[in-house]
């Protein structure tokens, strides 16, 4: 196209076309879409704003360990935005050094979980065959796990294993809940792989030459990125709310280091007299999930070349 | 179809065979396995430990411990509590009716909201109806259940009283009142909070998933034709869609199952309800093994028998669906 644009006696009815669009790539595209939708716009700024306070936490004059019983269960002020907690520490400080492992642990534990998911969705779909049913019998067998009761177990088992050195609870909380999680990406890109594998471009590149693995990673795989990055979203959201109740039941991340969910885990026990504690940490994980959320629906809208409402 | 139900059952089978293999060996490789709190009490003699390991089994290789627990299980004998010294199918069998009452009324509220909710949304879609239910949804699915439950307790237990008696308007633990005047109202008054905490982002999974199953069967020909022959529309939604837009919520309700569980679990915890989930949330605290493998592998063959129900059931419903 770019030696019609250039000067010479070109096509006078091409020209324009050729210079006044230049081809718009699929992320400024996806963008454009994706802005269109307010209320995910708005979350990714919310979520954003979250990220951030919690990457600043040390800029709080408190320290979110250091007890002050002097100074237990001050309500919400100016000098304690979120009150005190118990042992006298500041819950707004607490709160964004919660969120930190909180995010982290969601980050990890989705990440885990969807590569785990795309190279058994992609193995199952690609090859199909005993492998795929194998591969698929075992994604159904997770998925009748009854998970949150497995999923303290194991967290409680794998803290107690003395040959695993998972000695920090917020990898084993991380690692435990993305083990528990792989399914659903698993069979959402079995499905994608059995469509895709039987297209004309799977066929050239094997007339080619290309192998399965440059098949599968470079050809096939970047077609499904959309799917898959929805999908992510749900099973961060998933992630985030299971880290929380794990730690709220004692099985997640362990006192001194703050997660929202063992933050609330103190409240139920103090709840008449500090109805904040109850209130705050909650309200993180509502508007982080909420907003994951969002974020998840309006990139699916964005993503479905379907989708013809904004 | 009975073959296809008895195919089901076959391939149940690995499914828990597996589960009950995974937990068995990881509990089995943990320091001292289920005798971790007798090694380590200091009154306790090695000679008495041998002596225990060898009355348990434990001195046994692996698979010989795994075949025996596995067939104790078939016989309902899921072994004894370390903590209580009790049978654990015992202690089970006490804890299913508060799960299973919790859950169904759970269940029941969860279409009582969820129907209405769906089939108005779907009927008028993108009206300002619509878009509230939608908005909703959204915030049921992410409210957290604890928070919800914890909500719930500084709400109607800790600040609103009720006004004839004084007391808090509605108990926030346990399952009837202490004095045991009780009878039917009283559990249904200590039920209250519970099924609120359970089922509000349950119905608000339901009412999504209904208002997208209502869309699509509203747009059929056999609904144009209840309406060209002079149906009104409630009928119309109601009778008609209705019946078919339900029938994918069946395969729904069974998939859920795990996640409700997980509810009910933490529900459980938060308003001390005496049913499975509290029990196994005490028995974590206490590493009590063999009651923590039980309430799972019951739990799992619970969720796979009512995966295996709903299949069935699709079929008693739909008669179009065919068993092969």
């Amino acid at each position: 196209m770019t030696e019609l644009a250039g000067p010479g006696p070109a096509l006078p009815l091409l020209e324009p076309l050729a210079t006044a669009h230049a081809p718009e790539t699929l992320g400024a595209l996806v963008w454009r879409r994706f802005r269109r939708h307010r209320l995910a716009l708005a979350s990714l700024a919310a979520l954003g704003g979250l990220i951030l306070a919690a990457l600043l936490a040390p800029l709080s004059p408190y320290s979110p360990t250091g007890q002050k019983p002097a100074e237990a269960f001050r309500p919400p002020s100016a000098a304690h935005w979120f009150g005190t907690d118990e042992l006298g520490r500041d819950v707004f400080t607490r709160i964004l050094y919660g969120g930190r492992i909180s995010l982290l642990v969601g980050l990890c534990s989705t990440l885990l979980a969807l590569a785990l998911g795309v190279l058994v969705g992609a193995l199952a779909g690609y090859y199909g065959g005993w492998l795929d049913n194998g591969l698929m019998r075992l994604t159904d067998a997770f998925l009748s796990f009854p998970t949150t009761f497995v999923l303290i177990l194991l967290s409680a088992l794998l803290r107690d294993l003395p040959f695993l050195a998972l000695r920090s609870s917020v990898a084993v909380v991380a690692v435990v809940i993305g083990l528990l999680a792989w399914m659903w990406p698993a069979r959402l890109v079995r499905g994608l792989f059995l469509t895709l594998r039987e297209r004309d471009f799977v066929s050239a590149s094997r007339a080619l030459g290309a192998g399965d693995g440059r098949i599968i990673f470079r050809h096939i795989l970047p077609n499904c990125l959309g799917p898959i990055l929805v999908n992510g979203t749900l099973e961060m959201a998933f992630a985030i709310i299971t880290e929380s109740g794990l730690s709220y039941l004692g099985f997640g991340v362990q006192p001194p280091t703050p997660s929202w969910g063992n933050i609330l885990a103190s409240a139920q026990t103090h709840v008449f007299r500090a109805p904040w504690l109850a209130v705050f940490p909650g309200l993180m994980i509502f508007i982080t999930v909420m907003a994951i959320n969002y974020i998840g629906d309006g990139l699916r809208d964005a993503l479905d070349p379907y989708t013809v409402r904004a | 179809m009975l073959t296809y139900a008895a195919r089901r059952t076959l391939q149940a089978i690995p499914i828990l065979l597996f589960l009950s293999v995974l937990l068995f060996l990881l509990i089995r490789l943990t320091p001292g396995g289920p005798l971790a709190q007798a090694e380590r009490n200091p009154n306790v003699t090695a000679e008495q430990l041998a002596a225990l390991r060898a009355r348990l089994g434990l001195d046994q290789p692996l698979p010989v411990q795994y075949a025996r627990w596995l067939g104790g299980v078939l016989l309902g004998d899921l072994g004894d509590s370390i903590k209580f010294r009790r049978p654990v199918a015992e202690m089970i069998a006490e804890r299913i009716p508060a799960t299973l009452l919790l859950v169904g009324a759970g269940f029941l509220l969860t279409l009582a909201i969820a129907i209405p909710a769906g089939v108005l949304s779907a009927a008028r879609p993108y009206s300002p109806f619509d878009y509230a239910v939608t908005t909703l949804t959204f915030v049921g699915q992410s409210v957290p259940v604890y928070w919800l439950g914890l909500l719930l307790i500084l709400v109607f237990y800790v600040t609103l009283q009720n006004p004839w008696t004084g007391g808090p308007l509605f108990p926030a633990g346990g399952m009837s009142s202490v004095s045991g005047a009780g009878g039917p109202l009283d559990v249904l008054w200590h039920l209250a909070l519970p099924v609120a905490a359970l089922s509000l982002g349950w119905a608000a999974w339901y009412s999504r998933f209904l208002r997208a199953s209502m869309r699509d069967v509203l747009n059929e020909d056999y609904i144009r034709a209840a309406r060209a022959k002079g149906l009104r529309e409630r009928a119309v939604h109601y009778k008609h869609a209705l019946r078919n837009a339900l029938l994918p919520l069946v395969t729904l309700m069974a998939l859920d199952l795990p996640t409700v569980f997980s509810g009910a679990l933490f529900v459980e915890t938060i308003f001390s309800w005496p049913g499975m989930g509290r029990l196994f949330w005490d028995a974590a605290r206490g590493r009590d093994y063999p009651v923590l493998l039980a309430v799972v592998m019951v739990n799992a063959v619970l969720i796979v028998a009512c995966n295996l129900l709903a299949d069935l059931l699709y079929g008693v419903l739909d008669p179009r669906v065919r068993y092969d």
